[in-house]
């Protein structure tokens, strides 16, 4: 594949490692931790997810679109 | 070619699988594991769209076609598939006003490219009318 499998990976793990964190930190009474660590989260694979989008329409501007 | 769809169909259900695990505990991030892998997947295509494209590209040349028309539908191709690929997403993601918007974004744009040939077609016909 163009891109690495390991992507996907890494997602599903971050979103797991997340889930358990959160669940952690809830049992202790951190309710506001958890959400912070929710949000830090998501925020780092937004970032991957982003920059994968944006190689997609990068390309498909210069195959389909004669831009760039 | 084969051993491509055999990689496409395992990751696809790869990552349909930690899609359904992650669905569970936070259906955000399986909202995104999955904008991923439609993105991955396209990209992973474009490719060949390229091969296909350029068979076009060589018949078109053959036929001494005016480029300009074969830009317009292939821009319209891609504007499609990308519009397409947009609202599959949204649908995805339980917002089915959006993707229909999407949807209807496409569709306007795809009339307002094919304008120009419209046109050319109009006036040909209107030359061709006697009088």
């Amino acid at each position: 594949m163009g891109y690495d499998v390991d992507t996907i990976f890494q997602i599903a793990g971050i979103g797991i490692v997340v889930a358990m964190i959160h669940t952690v930190l809830k049992q202790m009474g951190k309710e506001d931790w958890a959400h912070w660590v929710t949000l830090i989260g998501f925020i780092v694979v937004l970032y991957m997810v982003a920059t994968i989008v944006d190689d997609l329409f990068t390309k498909i501007r210069s195959v389909f679109l004669y831009i760039g | 070619m084969s051993i491509d769809m055999i990689q496409i169909v395992g990751f696809g259900l790869i990552s349909a699988f930690l899609a359904m695990i992650l669905k569970e505990q936070k259906p955000a991030f399986a909202f995104l594991l999955t904008l991923v892998v439609g993105a991955m997947i396209f990209l992973f295509l474009l490719d060949y769209i390229v091969m296909a494209f350029q068979l076009v590209e060589t018949l078109a040349n053959h036929a001494h076609i005016n480029m300009v028309y074969l830009q317009t539908m292939l821009k319209i191709i891609g504007i499609a598939y990308i519009a397409e690929f947009g609202a599959q997403i949204a649908r995805d993601a339980d917002q089915g006003a959006i993707a229909q918007k999407i949807e209807l974004a496409g569709k306007v744009l795809i009339v307002v490219m094919a304008i120009p040939i419209f046109n050319v077609l109009i006036e040909t016909v209107i030359s061709l009318i006697p009088g």
